[in-house]
Order: structure tokens, then sequence, then C-alpha cells
């Protein structure tokens, strides 16, 4: 319990916006930088803004949950933290899971808060944010497993390895759109629950897909 | 000299000896079999030097026997606390090495760092981010990290390289020391390395 706090400590003090490591306030711009460039490119009618930037926050949440992938599980990879963790008998599984609580509070509650000015930047009404808050909380963990899973994947390869991930997470993320904006169009729950469902799968494997795919770098 | 955390891994030593064993171990890089036949045992206490030219199977050997790579071949037998220090460093590249160290720290369970820091000279470069230390530093930074663990097989990888004469004499010292707590010690160099027993395995007696 007391490692587990201590790796948690950790990774939040890498991962979390104004950070040591400090850059990590890009994907919260990136999102508000989408939302503000979509009126701008699509025209100011009230009408069209209404009925589609409800989409375009989800799109920009998950180009967001994109931009920390390639610096979540490869530096520890390559400097050795894995193998000193391995000697004290804590698995692989572990950290990931720890990693994967500490990347979503990285970025799952900063993205939901930023929906709000987003939410006035493309012109979307009060019910309508209800629901893509309510979709956020339920799609941002299911974005932020597939993130680390991918991260774990793409650990072993030398370069090229950010532009991979972004390319792998997109098709990945296509449920959790589909079913997340989707609930805009029907108002509704059914939407929600599901995307929620596919979240809870999703952080339930991940921890067991990162550890086996850390495990099998290693012995590359 | 070793306060709290050294005594620590004897009274653990005291409750179980540690053992290392190998038997007819073989390791395949590629397509290449680096070595094979290679059999060891090591009993509390004692040490061993693992020499060789470059690419004979050092570096494979240690990860081996730490558990982090299968053999192509062969067992190992391990009874007792593993710690390893290779050329990874595994600390926090942009934090002071005092915040860096510490996190190590609160996983191993080890307060007292105090004596390790003396004996490696590093108080002077606490606040120092880890990134800004030179490579000899950097290595005294991984064996602070080692000591502080209070574990009983140490699998050291290249220890000496980049260090300095005196950082030298106080590695063989606290190998010494280890080794005489009733730890065991494989050391990784193509260096001469004074070591308690002086007992050397050359790879290149293994290969195929």
């Amino acid at each position: 319990m007391k490692a587990l706090m201590a790796l948690l400590r950790r990774d939040l003090g890498a991962l979390l916006p104004g950070s040591s490591r400090g850059n990590s306030l890009l994907p919260l711009l990136f999102f508000l930088a989408v939302s503000m460039l979509y009126p701008f490119a699509v025209g100011p009618e009230p009408e069209l803004l209404a009925a589609t930037g409800g989409g375009v926050i989800w799109v920009a949440a998950l180009l967001a949950a994109i931009l920390p992938l390639d610096r979540l599980l490869a530096p520890d990879v390559e400097s050795g933290f894995f193998d000193q963790w391995a000697l004290r008998g804590i698995a692989e599984e572990v950290v990931v899971a720890v990693r994967l609580l500490a990347h979503w509070l990285s970025f799952g509650p900063f993205i939901i808060a930023a929906a709000f000015p987003a939410s006035a930047l493309v012109g979307i009404d009060g019910p309508t944010l209800h629901v893509v808050l309510l979709g956020l909380l339920a799609g941002t963990p299911g974005l932020a497993a597939i993130g680390i899973i991918i991260a774990a994947v793409t650990v072993g390869l030398k370069g090229g390895g950010a532009a991979l991930s972004g390319l792998l997470m997109v098709p990945l993320a296509v449920p959790l759109l589909i079913f997340g904006a989707g609930s805009l169009s029907t108002g509704g729950e059914s939407g929600l629950a599901l995307t929620a469902a596919i979240s809870l799968v999703l952080v339930a494997i991940a921890p067991f897909a990162g550890g086996a795919a850390i495990r099998a770098a290693r012995e590359g | 000299m070793l306060a709290r955390c050294a005594y620590i891994a004897l009274t653990q030593n005291a409750m179980e000896p540690c053992r290392l064993a190998a038997t007819e171990l073989a390791c395949r890089r590629g397509d290449r079999v680096l070595f094979s036949g290679l059999s060891l045992a090591l009993e509390a206490g004692e040490a061993l030097q693992v020499t060789g030219p470059n690419g004979t199977g050092k570096s494979s050997l240690i990860r081996i026997l730490a558990g982090l790579m299968r053999p192509f071949a062969g067992d190992v037998e391990r009874a007792g606390s593993m710690a390893l220090i290779d050329e990874r460093l595994a600390l926090d590249e942009h934090l002071p090495l005092g915040s860096a160290l510490d996190f190590w720290q609160k996983l191993d369970g080890c307060g007292v760092p105090d004596a390790a820091l003396a004996t490696l000279q590093l108080q002077g470069l606490l606040e120092v981010p880890v990134r800004f230390l030179s490579t000899g530093q950097r290595k005294r930074a991984g064996l602070a990290r080692l000591l502080n663990s209070g574990r009983q097989v140490w699998l050291l990888d290249e220890p000496l390289n980049g260090l300095d004469d005196q950082a030298r004499g106080a590695v063989e010292a606290l190998l010494a020391l280890h080794c005489g707590g009733g730890g065991i010690a494989v050391v990784a160099s193509h260096q001469p390395i004074a070591l308690p027993g002086q007992k050397t395995l050359h790879l290149p007696n293994f290969t195929a």
C-alpha cells in the first residue's frame, strides 16, 4: 500500500499540469484551441454550431488524450525503472494500473472543466452541455485506458512511436466516440450507459494488456 | 559505516541465508548463442567477478541471473532479495538527486541514507538535478540506491565504469563489507576489481 502511494505520488508529480516535467498543460490548451478554431472555420451560424459543437468537443478531447502518450511509459522503461520494480516484486500490472489512474487524473478532470469554456466557444446550450459533461465523465477513463495500452505496446519503438500511437488511438477510440458523441443526438441515457460500459471494460483490461506488453518488450 | 539499512540486510541474512545458483545456462541473442553450459553456485558471503571482452554476454548473464531475461536453456535458483545496477540509472532525470533517491527509499523502506551518501561522497550533490551529474557521479548515485535497498544479492554490471580511484576503492570496500555481512555479489567487469575470495568466471570459456 505504501509502495502504491509512492508510485502514485511520483506519477502525479510527472503527469499533472504544471508539474516538474512541465509540458503537460499542452493537452488542455490544445483542447481549448480546437474548440476556439472551430467557429472560425465553419462560420458563426448559431444553429450549425449548436448542432455540431458537442461532437467537436468530443473530437478535441480524443485528440488531446493522444498528446501525452509517448511520455507515458517509454521513459520509465528506457531508464530502467520497470527492471528495478520487477526486482522488488512490484508487478508491471500494478505499475500500469497506478499509471492509468494518474494519466486519467492528469487530463480527464481538466478536460471536463475545460468543456465549460469550450461549450461557450462552440455555442451549445445547457441541456446539451449536460450530456457532453456526463459523456466525457463516462468516456475519458476509456480514452485513458486505450492510451496506456498503446503506450505500452509502442514502448520498444525507437523514434516514430509518437506518431504511431496517434494513428493507433484513433480507430480504437471510435466506439467510445460513437456512443459518447452519439448520446448527444438521442439526448439519451442509453448512449451514456454504453460509453461507461466500454470504458469499464477498457479500464479492466488495460493493466493486464499493458503489463504483458512491457514484459514482452523487455525480452526483445 | 553503513548504519541501519545494512543492518536490516544483515538481520535478514541471519534469518534466511541467501543463495544464487545456475545450472547449464545458455544465452542466445538473435541467431548467436553467446554462451552455453554455464553453471555457478554462490553461497552467502561469496562474490564472483564475471570477465570477458565486450559482446561475450556479461550483461546478458547478469540480466538472466536477475530474472529479467529468460535463458535459452538452463535454470537459475534464487534465494534472497535481489538488487541490480546497470548502465540505466532508474532515477528521475529532472529531479534533484535527493528527491530522486528518496522515491526508492520510500519503496525500500529505508530511512537512513546518510551513511551511504557519505561513503560515496554524494552529500554535496543532493540539490543537483540528476541530468547534470557526470558519468562517475551518476554511477555513484546508482550505488547509493543499491546500498539503501538493503538487498542480499547484488548484481553489478560494470560498476567501476567512469569512477575515479578513490570511488573505486570505496566500491571495493562496500563489496567486502556486503559479503562479510553474508551477502552475495556478482560483478560483471572487464576491469580488475578486488573482491572477497577473488572468484572469477571467464565467459569466453563457455562460448560454443
